[in-house]
């Protein structure tokens, strides 16, 4: 008799173990994740914030930089600032241009490469940053065409300032060469394609 | 006049706006510039010179901005980088 009781009694725990188990881990879970932390939304990465952010920078920097540069940016990915000091962007670096025309190619994000238009020849990177330390996404990252802005702001407003001020780099440190010399072919290119249709009186194609 | 800054995650915002030939308006413009400098921002002035080129004049304090300028733009110090 006790055997057959104790055999029930172990059914009937056993049964209503099934039935309750599933409730009481959902009601654990719950009960978790009501404790659980809220992330703050004004952190982290957010795609959408990021693109919203890219296309007002965009804005703004075509309405700073000329029409054929905003051009070059869009169809290219960079902009060519001409360099104004007399002896180049050397410093000293036994580099210096001996009077010839130099340019710099600013990247978003990348050290902005000085070179020869002439002959092509790379001369430096400068490794520059604007780096917002209020952080207010939890990043001190600017969009990257407030960052080209940024760039060109400080380039054509004083060159020898943003130089000292860079991290001067032989090239080849972070950007490619060889990806720098297909630019400045893919450059060439779009120059030329704009020459003919300005000569042919069209408008410029984007590719 | 428009003064604008860059910001992380956000684009520009636009932190105070004016007329500097109305006292009032020029006090509160000059304000706002000698904050955002205060904090160790650079300010430029994007201008289109006689010659048709677009740059920018870096500037250090209200007084060197044109009186006719329509913005300036507060960015964060340019830091060497690695």
């Amino acid at each position: 008799m006790l055997l057959a009781l104790s055999a029930t009694a172990i059914v009937v725990v056993a049964l209503l173990w099934e039935v309750a188990m599933p409730r009481m881990v959902e009601a654990f879970e719950r009960h978790r994740a009501r404790r659980a932390r809220v992330g703050d939304p004004t952190q982290g990465y957010d795609p959408g914030r990021e693109r919203r952010a890219e296309q007002r920078a965009r804005a703004l920097l075509r309405s700073c930089v000329n029409d054929e540069e905003w051009a070059m940016y869009r169809d290219l990915g960079f902009i060519r600032v001409w360099g104004a000091q007399a002896d180049g962007p050397g410093r000293g670096s036994g580099r210096a241009t001996g009077g010839a025309p130099y340019a710099y190619l600013i990247y978003p994000h990348k050290p902005i490469v000085a070179y020869l238009p002439q002959t092509g020849r790379l001369l430096n990177e400068y490794c520059v940053e604007f780096p917002d330390e209020t952080r207010p996404y939890g990043s001190a990252r600017l969009p990257d065409s407030d960052d080209v802005l940024a760039k060109w702001m400080a380039l054509t407003g004083d060159e020898r300032r943003l130089i000292t001020t860079a991290n001067m780099h032989l090239p080849g440190r972070q950007v490619d060469p060889k990806q720098v010399r297909r630019d400045l072919w893919r450059l060439q290119q779009w120059e030329r394609r704009r020459v003919a249709h300005d000569l042919r009186g069209g408008s410029v194609p984007t590719s | 006049m428009k003064l604008l800054r860059m910001k992380p995650g956000h684009g520009e915002i636009l932190l105070a706006e004016g007329d500097p030939e109305v006292a009032a308006e020029e006090r509160e413009l000059i304000e706002a510039f000698r904050a955002q400098l205060d904090q160790g921002l650079w300010a430029a002035v994007p201008i289109a010179t006689t010659a048709g080129r677009r740059e920018a004049t870096l500037v250090r304090s209200f007084d060197e901005v044109p009186r006719d300028a329509e913005r300036v733009i507060f960015f964060p110090p340019a830091a060497g980088g690695r």
